[in-house]
């Protein structure tokens, strides 16, 4: 990535003047550079800047709609670096924790993890506001956190969540692919892959319906995007000119098949045909927040459109699935050595003095510790009572009783 | 029967002038309004309602009174219905509020529960219970189960609704009934009108229930009329979900039936009323929650018991009838309860194939009297 501040433009000519000139190895040069900054003693206030290139984005049919693309130079403040680091580590740390505890067998079942993710789930919730509608895939965890705040209360929801707790984000009886906020317009958490995404058009439906200003946002991902469903949604979502972000988290496996084996195109932001897409770097959290920004704008003026997100999983599929077996341990290495979208932002604020490490490993540590005080309460936390297997089936329960496993076994329905 | 066998051979699609000339000369009950092709709500005889009439006022009142209800699905708008069901709301209502949809069940269907989750009341359409095998996954893991799997967060305030069942020389693919299906899901609600006061009072409660309707119609019934009072016509006018109505009272046998099979079990009664047996018809009008409460206390009353159903046996409703019976009211038995349904093979063709694979009104009162 290359940094082009008028204060690193400055450090860098001076880099070259002392001989260092550009090696081909930009990255090397960058970080001698990088070096010479923090030598020079550049301060860092909260309200320091620094403009960045991110990789660029492709289009697909959007030039027929619009002259508007999503900007490639991003300028962003260090308080905003700081918040997103925050809010990816978050993310990054209590998925992390969700993998201990499902080894330790505290969380049963499926559990699918965002790990690697971040970039998408944390850009997504700052473009957009708790007004929009989002549905996303059974690899909700994140998200959902994002969606209800991002701090340790939601952290503790989610956690208590897996381990069945009657104070999880389900009361103990949705699990880890369904968490909702109504409040906050998150509608999951899908088990079914695919279906979310015409779900996502009808929430982008109503609110075109009520005219509210807002749109719905889908996401779905490589695997998901070869569903007859979708192509469906999209026909719909075209015709009827729905505010509504499709975004497909292309992690390049659906499960343990890669792209090239499922998809005759894996262009996927392209497979909408007549629908504008874009392709972004989605390790790449500027990248993303601007992706977005442009797409809801897009949404609300043109109709829908889809946003490709190049991402990885670090994790396997689940945590059934060690996630060896169809990829090289040196392609997950690689990509977290050259790709992770929280050590780019770190890297972001130290090696422009807009943080000191020392300030972000508090950071760190707070988070961490955060999130150890929501896993120890959510194992205290009482399980759900048998009570509340009779609540929540019907809104107008009426008369309705559930029949128990025994003839002559009837629960009122509440 | 065989007059609405022919009518439903026309109502196939596009011939609407064949059957309009077909119905007219059927006369009597069949024939809708004297002006032609149009079925205008004002021009039936005072006090009397079709089923469609029954389906289409409802629509339209509960589209008045609340303007976050929305019609989508195939033909609804522009073709006006393709058995006329929403006839003229597109004029009246526009088309943000009855829209056409491509021939994708899945599609509008997931679209149609995203809606309603985020606020909107949608009805959905199936042009017949047979396509949304297409849709089925949205009906019960979107609908059905949201508001349980969220612990109450998400809503889904839905109406899915179409003609259920066997309808006239359509076919194996096409006469399907879903009711053992779809009753069998906690978390949706499932209705089946038989008469035009059913008919209007079960859409305008679906309409107005905070949780996922499946509203199972019959295409045969939609040009049936059936007298009302002046309360059925009112704006208000509902009918309980979840209570079965005692058509007929009678005190030698009780027949549990629902949809069509209700007026066969009507039929029957009144021919077994000259033979000196005295008939109960329990009409079910909600599938689930089963009214079981109506069943038992009819079978204390009569100790014998008939379910009459058009769909397949194996799992069928009946069997669902017979088990209540048994766990309810087995002691109230005077002889074991009996069910008869539709014939265990796919539906044939040929009219009178068609015909033996269904019940008949000469099989219920067959069965009765061989009961002891």
């Amino acid at each position: 990535y290359m940094m082009m501040s008028s204060r690193y433009t400055t450090a860098l000519l001076q880099c070259i003047r002392r001989g260092g000139g550009w090696s081909s190895s930009s990255s090397a040069s960058t970080e001698g550079c990088a070096l010479a900054l923090s030598r020079a003693g550049f301060a860092s206030t909260a309200n320091s800047e620094i403009t960045v290139e991110t990789n660029p984005v492709l289009t697909h049919k959007l030039d027929a709609v619009t002259n508007k693309v999503p900007s490639t130079t991003i300028t962003v403040s260090a308080a905003e670096l700081k918040s997103l680091f925050e809010q990816m580590y978050r993310m990054r740390r209590m998925e992390i924790s969700c993998d201990m505890l499902y080894k330790a067998k505290q969380i049963l079942g499926f559990c699918h993890l965002y790990d690697g993710q971040e970039a998408i789930g944390v850009g997504l919730e700052m473009s957009l506001d708790k007004k929009d509608s989002i549905i996303t895939s059974y690899r909700d965890h994140a998200l959902y956190l994002a969606r209800l705040g991002n701090n340790g209360e939601a952290v503790h929801k989610v956690i208590a969540e897996l381990m069945g707790r009657g104070t999880g984000a389900s009361k103990g009886k949705g699990g880890s692919m369904h968490m909702y906020t109504r409040e906050n317009n998150f509608y999951g958490g899908c088990g079914i892959v695919g279906a979310q995404v015409p779900l996502g058009a009808g929430l982008a439906f109503a609110h075109q319906y009520k005219d509210d200003g807002q749109i719905g946002v889908a996401l779905y991902g490589d695997g998901a995007a070869n569903q007859g469903q979708i192509a469906e949604a999209f026909n719909l979502a075209a015709l009827w000119d729905l505010p509504c972000v499709f975004v497909c988290e292309n992690n390049h496996y659906g499960m343990g098949t890669s792209e090239s084996r499922a998809a005759k195109s894996s262009a996927f932001f392209t497979r909408g045909d007549y629908m504008s897409g874009i392709k972004v770097d989605g390790m790449d959290v500027l990248a993303t927040r601007e992706a977005f920004r442009f797409a809801k704008e897009y949404a609300l003026e043109h109709g829908p459109i889809i946003v490709e997100a190049d991402t990885y999983r670090y994790h396997g599929h689940s945590m059934s699935d060690p996630g060896s077996t169809y990829r090289s341990r040196d392609e997950v290495s690689d990509v977290r050595a050259r790709r992770d979208p929280i050590e780019h932002v770190k890297r972001l604020l130290i090696d422009n003095d807009l943080a000191e490490a020392g300030e972000l490993k508090a950071i760190e540590k707070e988070i961490k510790k955060e999130i150890e005080t929501a896993i120890e309460k959510a194992k205290g936390d009482a399980l759900p009572g048998q009570e509340t297997m009779f609540e929540d089936v019907y809104v107008a329960t009426g008369d309705a009783s559930a029949r128990g496993t025994r003839p002559g076994t009837w629960h009122k329905l509440t | 029967q065989t007059v609405r066998q022919i009518a439903g051979l026309a109502l196939r699609r596009e011939s609407n002038a064949l059957k309009d000339s077909v119905l007219k000369s059927a006369g009597g009950a069949l024939a809708p309004a004297a002006g032609g092709a149009s079925f205008s709500s004002s021009s039936r005889a005072a006090g009397s309602m079709t089923v469609r009439d029954a389906l289409n006022s409802a629509l339209d009142e509960e589209m008045e009174r609340d303007e976050d209800v929305f019609i989508l699905g195939e033909e609804v708008a522009e073709y006006q219905g393709a058995y006329k069901i929403t006839r003229g709301l597109l004029q009246k209502y526009g088309a943000k509020r009855v829209k056409d949809t491509p021939i994708t069940e899945i599609g509008f269907t997931g679209i149609a529960c995203g809606a309603a989750m985020q606020g909107l009341k949608p009805v959905v359409e199936f042009m017949t219970w047979n396509f949304s095998m297409q849709a089925i996954d949205h009906i019960i893991n979107s609908a059905a189960k949201s508001y349980y799997m969220s612990a109450g967060e998400i809503k889904c305030p839905i109406v899915f609704r179409g003609p259920n069942g066997a309808a006239a020389g359509v076919a194996a693919q096409h006469s399907q009934c879903f009711a053992a299906w779809y009753s069998s899901v906690p978390g949706l609600k499932v209705l089946a009108p038989y008469d035009s006061e059913d008919a209007r009072g079960l859409m305008k409660a679906a309409i107005r229930d905070p949780d996922p309707v499946v509203m199972l119609e019959n295409e045969i019934l939609y040009g049936e009329s059936f007298e009302v009072s002046p309360a059925v016509e009112d704006k208000d006018f509902t009918v309980p979900i979840g209570k079965a109505k005692v058509m007929r009272e009678g005190s030698d046998v009780t027949l549990v039936s629902f949809g069509k099979m209700v007026g066969y079990c009507l039929e029957a009664a009144k021919a077994l009323e000259k033979e000196g047996v005295s008939v109960e018809v329990v009409n079910l009008r909600t599938l689930r929650p089963l009214d079981r409460e109506t069943i038992a206390s009819s079978v204390r009353k009569t100790h014998k018991v008939v379910s009459v159903e058009e769909g397949w046996p194996q799992s069928g409703i009946g069997a669902e009838i017979l088990s209540v019976v048994s766990e309810d009211c087995f002691d109230d038995l005077d002889a074991p309860p009996e069910r008869i349904t539709g014939v265990d093979i796919p539906m044939p063709y040929s009219h009178q194939l068609e015909a033996a694979a269904l019940p008949s009104v000469e099989d219920i009162v067959s069965v009765v009297k061989g009961m002891a």
